[in-house]
Formats: C-alpha cells, sequence, structure tokens
C-alpha cells in the first residue's frame, strides 16, 4: 500500500476505527446501557415443553408479589397483530406458503420451549423473576414434533391446527427444468451422490437482546431502543402491522450494538411487547435478555437436511445438479425465515461452475423448535457446503484432483457476464485467479512434505479446498418483489454538508461491528479530497436517519455506501454550481480536486469550505436560480445483486487415537472486487472464518426428541474460542470490481462463514482418505472427536 | 439492601445492594459503570471480566457483598491519567482487534492481567489465557496480534509461517 493512501485516509488505507476509542474505554452505549427514568422490567414466563395446550393460567398470586406491576397474558393482545413474515414464497404448483400466525404471547397453544406464555413487569428485574416463578400454568402437553421427516409423514401431529399439514411449501427451482435435469442424469457417465446435514447453529452474538419501550403520552409518541441490524424495518414492521403505531408517531433506535450476524435482522415479540406495555403503563418497561433465554427466544440458523447429486460426463464435465432438501422452519416463521432455503439457497447452487442444468427442491418443514431464520451467509453457506461436498466426492470416485476438477468446470473469465441457469447473472469474477492465490498462499506445493512428517509423528494431515460464490447486496427491489419479498431493498442517504465544511452523513445502514462510521467517512472524504475526520456518520436512528433497510447480507457498502456515493455526487453537483458563480466561471470549467474547486486551466480557485460558507450565508449566491444550503438525500436500488467468490484452504491433524481434529493452518483468498479499509475486511474475514470452523468442527444446536434444548449454554453448545483456531492467512489481492455499483465493491461480511465448512470437511476427508480410512466419504458437522473416532471403526 | 463500600478505579464509592447483587450487576446499576459487560449467565464469556485486589475475575460470579472495601478496577480506569489510550488498549485499536466491542472490556482486563503475569506471551501462551473470553467477531487473530504487539513482540508473521 503506497505510503500517501494511509496518510490521506481514503478509499485504501487501512484507517484506524474511530468507534473503537469508545469501546476500549468502556463507553459504548449499548441498549442495556440505556436506562429511563420510572423504569419498569419484564420477565417473560416462557414455556418449558415444547408443544402443548394451555388450559389456564392463574397470575393471583404472582399478582400479589412485591414490586409487581401488571401481569399481561396472550388476552391482553386480542386486537393486535402476530409477528409479520416478510417473504412469501410460492410453492412448485404456483400456491403460497402455508403461513400461520406468529402472536407476541402464545395463545391456545405452546409451540416450542421458550414460547413466551406471560410477562410480567415489576419495579426491579429480580422482582419481575421471581413473580413469574408463582404464575400457575395448566398446559396439556401434546406429544412434540421435532424431526423434519417425522413432521411430514402422514398423520403427524401438526404444530399449527389450523394449517393442513407442517409443511410451509414444496418449492422447485427451476421448475421447468425438473424433467431435462432428470433426464440429463439418466445418460450421465458418472453420478456422484450425498446426503448431509447442515447443522442447526446460534448466531450467539455477544451482547443478548434488549429492548427498552417509552411513552410519551404528552405528544402520543413511542420510543423503543432495540439491538436490531435495522431499526427501520423494526419500525415498520411493528408499527404497521403488530401494533398499529403511524411512523411518525413511532421511533426505534439501535444505538451500539453488540454483534448480530443475521439474528437481530428480525422483528421479535419482545419488542413489540415492551412497546405495547410502555403504552399501556404509561412509564418505560425494559427487557434484558440472558444468554439462556437468548438460545430459547433468537432465531436459530441452518438446520437442513439435503441429498445432493451431481451428474458429470466422460470428459468430467458437470452435467446437471439434483438436490432435495428439508428445511427447518422451527414453529413459527421468523421475519425472513421462507427466503432462506429458497432465494438466498436454490440461486447459488451453480456455483463457480458452468454446470448447465440444475434442480433444487426444497419442503420447509414446521416443527416445534424454535423459529430458523438467517445466521451469517443464510442458504449460501447451505449451497456452498453441498457443492463444494459433492464435488470433492465425485473426484475422489473419479480418481482425479479436486483442484483440477473445480478448474475444469469453472466459469472462465471471459464468459463473464454469466447467466447462469438458476437465474443470477454474475457481472465479473476470475475464480482461477483466487485458485491460484489459494494454492500460493496455503503453500500447497509443500503439503506433501508436511503430510510425512505428521504421519511421521503418528498423525493423520490433510488439506481441503473449497470455491464458493455468493450473491450480497440484495436487489433488486422489483426483483425481490416478484420472488415474495414484502420489501424494497434499497438504501438511503441523506450527506449534510454544515456551514463551515464539516460533513454529517446519515444512513440507513446500520453498524453493529463492521466499522462503518470509519470507512464511510474514508468514502466521502475521498470524494470531496476533504480530511475524513471532517466527516461523522449517523445511523441507527429513525427520528434522524432516512429510511433505511440495515445490514444484512454484506450490503452495507455496496447498497449503503452506494447511496451515500449518489448523495455526495449530488453534493458535489451544487457545490460545483455555487463554485462557478463564486469564480465567476462557467460550471462545465469547475473541476473538484484535493478540496478545491478550480477553473480549468487557470489559477483561479475556491476551497471547500468557501463553497459551503456561501451556501450557508448566500450574500453572493446566485438566489434566483439555486436554492440556499447543502443537503441532498439519495436512496440507491441496485441493478443486480454483487458476486464476491474466493478459494479456501484448510490444512489439518487428525489424531488416529482420539479422532480430535487441529486445524494447523487456514488460508482465504477472496474477491471482494475493490477495497475501502482493507484491515477492515481482513478482520471481516477472520471473523466469518472462526463462524464457519465453529459450523465444522464444534457448534450444534441439539433437541432431544421431545424438543427440549440441550445446548442452551455456553457449556453446552460449544462456541470457538481463541485456543480452538489457528491465525490465518488472508488475502484479498485478486479484485474484478463489481460493474454496476459505483464503488465497484462486492461486500466482504459473510465469505469467511461461507466457504470455509467445506474446505473443513474436505481436509478431514482427505487426512482420513490418506491414512487409509478410505471407507469415510462422508462426517456430519460439527466433525466432534467422537463422530470423527466413530466414522474411522466402521 | 445494604450499604456497599468499595474502592473501584481509584475512587472510594458506595450503593445499596441486595445479598444476592453480583458484582456486575453492582457496577452497572448500583455504580453506573457499564462498560463492563455480560454476555452469559454461566461465568463462561468473560466479557464482566474486571480486576479485584488485582486478579481477573468475572464479575458475573461474585457476589457484590464479597468484594466490599476491595480494590476494583473495571474497563473505565484502564487508560492512562490524560485520558489517552493505554498501550494495550492501542494495540487493539492499532490491530483491529475489536469490531462490535461488547466482549472488549473483558478481553482488555484479561489481556492485561497475562501481560502481567507473563510479559512476552507467546501466541500459544495468548489462545490459552484468553480462553474464558469469548470474542464472536473477530475470530481472536487480531485480538492475539494486539496482545502480543502491546508487549513488544513482532507480529508481521502470525499466520503465516506454516507448522
Amino acid at each position: 500500500m503506497p505510503k500517501d493512501i494511509e496518510a490521506q485516509g481514503g478509499i485504501g488505507a487501512s484507517t484506524k476505527r474511530r468507534e473503537d476509542i469508545r469501546f476500549l474505554t468502556g463507553n459504548g452505549r449499548y441498549t442495556d446501557d440505556i436506562n429511563l427514568r420510572g423504569q419498569a422490567y419484564v420477565h417473560f414466563l416462557r414455556s418449558d415443553m415444547a408443544h402443548g395446550r394451555i388450559n389456564g393460567l392463574d397470575t393471583a398470586a404472582a399478582d400479589a408479589m412485591p414490586g409487581v406491576i401488571r401481569i399481561f397474558t396472550a388476552k391482553d393482545f386480542e386486537g393486535v397483530g402476530g409477528l409479520p413474515c416478510g417473504w412469501q414464497v410460492t410453492d412448485r404448483h404456483g400456491q403460497p406458503m402455508q403461513e400461520p400466525k406468529h402472536p407476541v404471547l402464545a395463545e391456545g397453544k405452546v409451540r416450542h420451549v421458550g414460547d413466551p406464555i406471560a410477562a410480567v413487569v415489576a419495579e426491579t428485574p429480580d422482582a419481575a423473576r421471581d413473580a413469574a416463578e408463582a404464575i400457575v400454568f395448566d398446559i396439556d402437553e401434546l406429544p412434540a414434533v421435532i424431526d423434519m421427516k417425522a413432521a411430514l409423514a402422514e398423520g403427524a401431529t401438526k404444530v399449527h391446527d389450523d394449517l393442513s399439514s407442517n409443511l410451509c411449501y414444496d418449492w422447485g427451482f427451476v421448475e421447468e427444468n425438473r424433467e431435462a435435469v432428470n433426464e440429463a442424469f439418466t445418460k450421465a457417465a458418472h453420478v456422484t451422490r450425498l446426503d448431509l446435514v447442515n447443522n442447526r447453529l446460534v448466531a450467539n452474538p455477544m451482547e443478548p437482546r434488549v429492548a427498552v419501550g417509552d411513552y410519551d403520552a404528552w405528544n402520543d409518541q413511542s420510543t423503543l431502543y432495540t439491538t436490531s441490524q435495522n431499526p427501520h424495518v423494526i419500525r415498520l414492521l411493528m408499527g404497521a402491522f403488530v401494533l398499529g403505531i403511524p411512523e411518525h408517531k413511532l421511533r426505534v433506535v439501535a444505538p451500539d450494538v453488540g454483534g448480530g450476524f443475521g439474528s437481530k435482522i428480525f422483528h421479535y415479540a419482545e419488542e413489540a411487547f415492551c412497546t405495547f406495555a410502555a403504552r399501556q403503563l404509561k412509564r418505560p418497561v425494559k427487557w434484558t435478555s440472558s444468554r439462556a433465554e437468548a438460545f430459547l427466544s433468537d432465531a436459530h440458523g441452518r438446520d437442513h437436511v439435503t441429498t445432493i447429486e451431481l451428474a458429470l460426463d466422460a470428459d468430467h464435465k458437470f452435467a446437471a445438479i439434483r438436490t432435495e432438501t428439508r428445511a427447518n422452519m422451527g414453529a413459527y416463521l421468523s421475519t425472513f425465515a421462507p427466503s432462506v432455503p429458497t432465494w438466498l439457497h436454490g440461486v447459488l447452487m451453480a456455483g463457480n461452475y458452468t454446470t448447465p442444468l440444475i434442480y433444487v427442491n426444497v419442503k420447509a418443514v414446521f416443527t416445534n423448535t424454535i423459529p430458523v431464520d438467517a445466521y451469517r451467509g443464510a442458504g449460501r453457506p447451505e449451497a456452498t457446503f453441498q457443492l463444494e461436498r459433492v464435488i470433492d466426492k465425485a473426484a475422489r470416485e473419479l480418481g482425479v484432483d479436486p483442484v483440477e476438477l473445480r478448474r475444469k468446470n469453472f466459469i472462465k473469465p471471459e464468459q463473464f457476464p454469466y447467466q447462469t441457469p438458476v437465474a443470477v447473472v454474475y457481472d465479473t469474477g476470475n475464480y482461477h485467479a483466487t485458485m491460484d492465490k489459494l494454492l500460493e498462499i496455503s503453500d500447497h506445493a509443500g503439503f506433501a512434505a508436511r503430510a510425512e512428517t505428521s504421519k511421521a509423528n503418528g498423525k493423520l494431515r490433510g488439506f481441503g479446498i473449497a470455491h464458493y460464490i455468493e450473491a450480497c447486496g440484495i436487489a433488486p427491489s422489483n426483483l425481490v418483489g416478484q420472488l415474495g419479498a414484502r420489501a424494497g431493498l434499497y438504501e438511503s442517504a441523506t450527506v449534510r454538508v454544515n456551514a463551515t465544511g464539516s460533513i454529517s452523513v446519515y444512513t440507513g445502514s446500520h453498524s453493529h461491528g463492521q466499522g462503518h462510521e470509519t470507512t464511510f467517512a474514508q468514502v466521502v472524504a475521498e470524494m470531496i479530497g476533504i480530511d475524513a475526520g471532517q466527516v461523522e456518520i449517523h445511523h441507527g436512528d429513525t427520528s434522524n436517519t432516512p429510511m433505511g433497510m440495515g445490514t444484512y447480507g454484506s450490503r452495507s457498502l455496496a447498497v449503503g455506501g452506494s447511496a451515500i456515493v449518489k448523495a455526495t455526487n449530488k453534493i458535489i453537483d451544487k457545490a460545483k454550481k455555487i463554485a462557478a458563480h463564486l469564480l465567476e466561471a462557467s460550471e462545465a470549467d469547475i473541476e473538484l480536486k484535493d478540496g478545491k474547486f478550480a477553473v480549468a486551466g487557470t489559477d483561479k480557485s475556491v476551497d471547500w469550505a468557501g463553497v459551503t460558507l456561501a451556501a450557508y450565508v448566500p450574500h453572493n449566491y446566485p438566489l434566483e436560480s439555486l436554492e440556499p444550503g447543502l443537503e441532498e438525500t439519495a436512496f440507491y436500488d441496485p441493478s443486480n445483486f454483487t458476486y464476491p467468490s474466493g478459494g479456501y484452504g484448510c490444512e489439518v491433524e487428525v489424531d488416529p487415537e482420539t479422532g480430535k481434529v487441529e486445524i494447523l493452518a487456514f488460508s482465504a483468498a477472496d474477491d471482494f472486487g475493490n477495497i475501502v479499509n482493507p484491515m477492515i475486511v481482513d478482520g471481516q474475514v477472520q471473523g466469518g472464518l472462526a463462524q464457519g470452523i465453529g459450523q465444522a468442527l464444534l457448534e450444534n444446536c441439539t433437541y432431544d426428541e421431545n424438543g427440549q434444548l440441550l445446548s442452551a449454554s455456553y457449556m453446552d453448545y460449544a462456541m470457538p474460542r481463541a485456543d480452538d483456531l489457528p491465525s490465518f492467512r488472508v488475502d484479498h489481492s485478486c479484485v474484478t470490481p463489481c460493474t454496476h455499483n459505483p464503488l465497484g465493491v462486492k461486500g466482504c461480511g459473510e465469505a469467511g462463514a461461507i466457504g470455509s465448512p467445506p474446505a473443513v470437511v474436505n481436509a478431514v476427508i482427505d487426512a482420513l482418505q490418506r491414512g487409509g480410512y478410505t471407507h469415510v466419504t462422508h462426517i456430519d458437522m460439527p466433525l466432534t472427536p467422537a463422530r470423527v473416532w466413530a466414522a474411522m471403526q466402521k | 439492601m445494604t450499604r456497599l463500600s468499595m474502592k473501584v478505579n481509584g475512587r472510594t464509592v458506595s450503593a445499596e445492594a441486595e445479598g444476592r447483587t453480583l458484582l456486575s450487576a453492582f457496577l452497572r446499576q448500583g455504580l453506573g459503570l457499564t462498560g463492563t459487560h455480560v454476555g452469559c449467565d454461566t461465568g463462561q464469556c468473560g466479557a464482566c471480566v474486571v480486576h479485584v485486589d488485582g486478579k481477573p475475575v468475572k464479575s458475573c460470579n461474585v457476589l457484590a457483598m464479597d468484594t466490599a472495601d476491595a480494590e476494583v478496577t473495571t474497563i473505565e480506569g484502564m487508560a492512562n491519567a490524560d485520558g489517552s489510550l493505554s498501550v494495550l488498549q492501542q494495540a487493539f485499536q492499532d490491530h483491529h482487534g475489536l469490531q462490535c466491542g461488547f466482549c472488549t472490556p473483558g478481553m482488555v482486563m484479561s489481556a492485561a492481567a497475562l501481560l502481567e503475569e507473563n510479559p512476552t506471551p507467546s501466541e500459544a501462551e495468548i489462545r490459552h489465557y484468553l480462553e474464558g473470553n469469548i470474542c464472536r467477531c473477530t475470530g481472536y487473530h487480531n485480538i492475539v496480534k494486539a496482545v502480543m504487539a502491546a508487549s513488544g513482540q513482532d507480529v508481521s508473521q502470525l499466520g503465516v509461517a506454516a507448522e
């Protein structure tokens, strides 16, 4: 990196994060740090059974407990809407999915462990908790439906009595290709088949969810402080569909948010409850989730069971792919749940390859488990895992190098833009380049020698590769509307230039660790040619930021950043008009460079602050043709997804005595298009890798057959810790800029979690195969020592 | 409710507490020191680590009453006297050792205790010592880097050298 880029702090500089100062000194302002005068506390009484009919609730004893203000049950929510689902999937037969009601507090039935039955509001958190224990409830336990196959069986107990079955939808994509795909399989020279599980996970941001509802009765104004990735979406969903509060009477604030990874996208019952109760009680109501409660109430992720088949011709070209997946929805439809196994999964099944025929079938299933929705990657990790595992298996069956099999089938650089058979058009990419880079940084050539050393030490060494594609920056709104989204997916920004030249940017995007305050300022500073310190980024408050769709799907810079660029360009256009007036020159001759407006070919210029001051003190100003002031808002609606891609390599050692897997090295060679802050991009990849490796080796959300969640604490759910992971080799020097957004950026937030699980599993299978355990062709994640050891024994 | 006094970040403070009040709650709600975070209920995540009489403890696992008259240091007491970041805090910023910032106070407190015990820890020693602090954002790479850098060690080869 040239020195001057770092010094200027613009695009391409690894600028240190300004937000770190408050976080490192204990001065962050997270939702639980907000305490309002007269605040009451709510504790939710949650179901301890997975499925049951509520006969009665006796709250008399609890009501009489000290400090209790009021106890709410479903009766209090008559006339209040259910939690809405934001995506309607249409099934193979053209019918809409089955969509059950999701009440704020359980009505008539409890449908999963953790389903809220009653809410106790009291003067202190302890008083609320004590009183909740005194509520007597009469619930008849019903058989729980936990296994998806059992849930779909004829005569299975129904999670929702008013639905025809536990099948949410049966989706086929591309349905018109179904027969052609089947025919391709009959003609294939070789077919590789793999049954696999994409294990259920819990996102586990370190900050548990918190909601504080407030109500200003004098102005009939409700405010919700919440741990959200998208406060405007919460305002819309909760205001319009649940509580019936119009936007101008409802403010939603998501201040510093301690991680999200998808789980804080969704509109949750506790948010609606606190807002509702604050209005009823005319005092603030606060809920702080415990970690145990987070496991029982945050939407879970993944939980797909899939059979994938890959048909190859005699030349080892991929001829067709066919998959059948059961996707767990849990007991209710969380906000974007239906989109994950469909439009975020099926459209990625072409991967980096030229497979001409693809058919994806997904059955989404209701079970008596916590709702499942998007978790970092959302659908794309599931697609990548299937593809990259089945390709590795095929290479082994055919006796060819897995790297060469991939290369043979890669879309070539000259084939872009590339129309896949699963609807999407990839704009750019160079998969050969990222594969080459991966082999270089992972020292693939030196692997054989390292494997010998391991062998001498009694260990089995393996190397696994995965090459992923993802679709980010979700978009365009008219397309997602056709696909069933009940929202637009643009982003907006307001750029407010102040009189003395400093800039306040308001974005609808939201940072919960991504560093928007730093990177977005770099972009604006670079465009105008001023110091990034003159630019402040504001987000997370519906009262001062324009409409926003928030942060998820690696969309912040690609969509939110593009809106900021668009608004800043409007600012520059207007500033040039002002400069032209001040310099008595033609607007066409004005050039902006390094924070100065100059008349081309002359030494006449006016600096940025001179123009901004003229805009607000318009004494010498073209008032007849130009409004004073310098503030612009822009909405940006992307014309396509972005398509980051990359090659990931994992090197492991397996202890044949215990089955324990140790990751010795992990390398990632990504193509994210242009990069604004390389330091932050590295951090995003490293964090994603840890989550992907966690899925592959450690994490598993487990229910027993009665629907009890067995993994509801950090003593039972294995979070990756510092000692479980290696240091990473991360590279993003392969760049094919996105062709359809102004910054040429693709997004980097989810890649690590998408590409790494298959690389890890491929590495372990490689180690076992090399060690002579040739019967082991697949092990389901997480690859715990017990699972690996058991697989070796068969 | 009992009035409880202790020395926090060099100042003698007091507030009301119940017998069951945890030190983490006393700091956050009693004293308004919200830099100490609570990320779990089982003493696993380490977001709540503070120093009590110089030793790192998980403040969610200690009753406030048991720390009466103790000397407690929280993240709010870690900057230099002039308010600038300490060497360790500065290393976290320089090496991007934090993202959402929620685990950061506990991470810094644990890392400070490590460096007190072992002024030049190896990568493996850092990873082992920080096992009681969970971070979901960074993948630990840059946390390890920050701690090594704070101890004056070269971090340029972290992750590069093949084993």
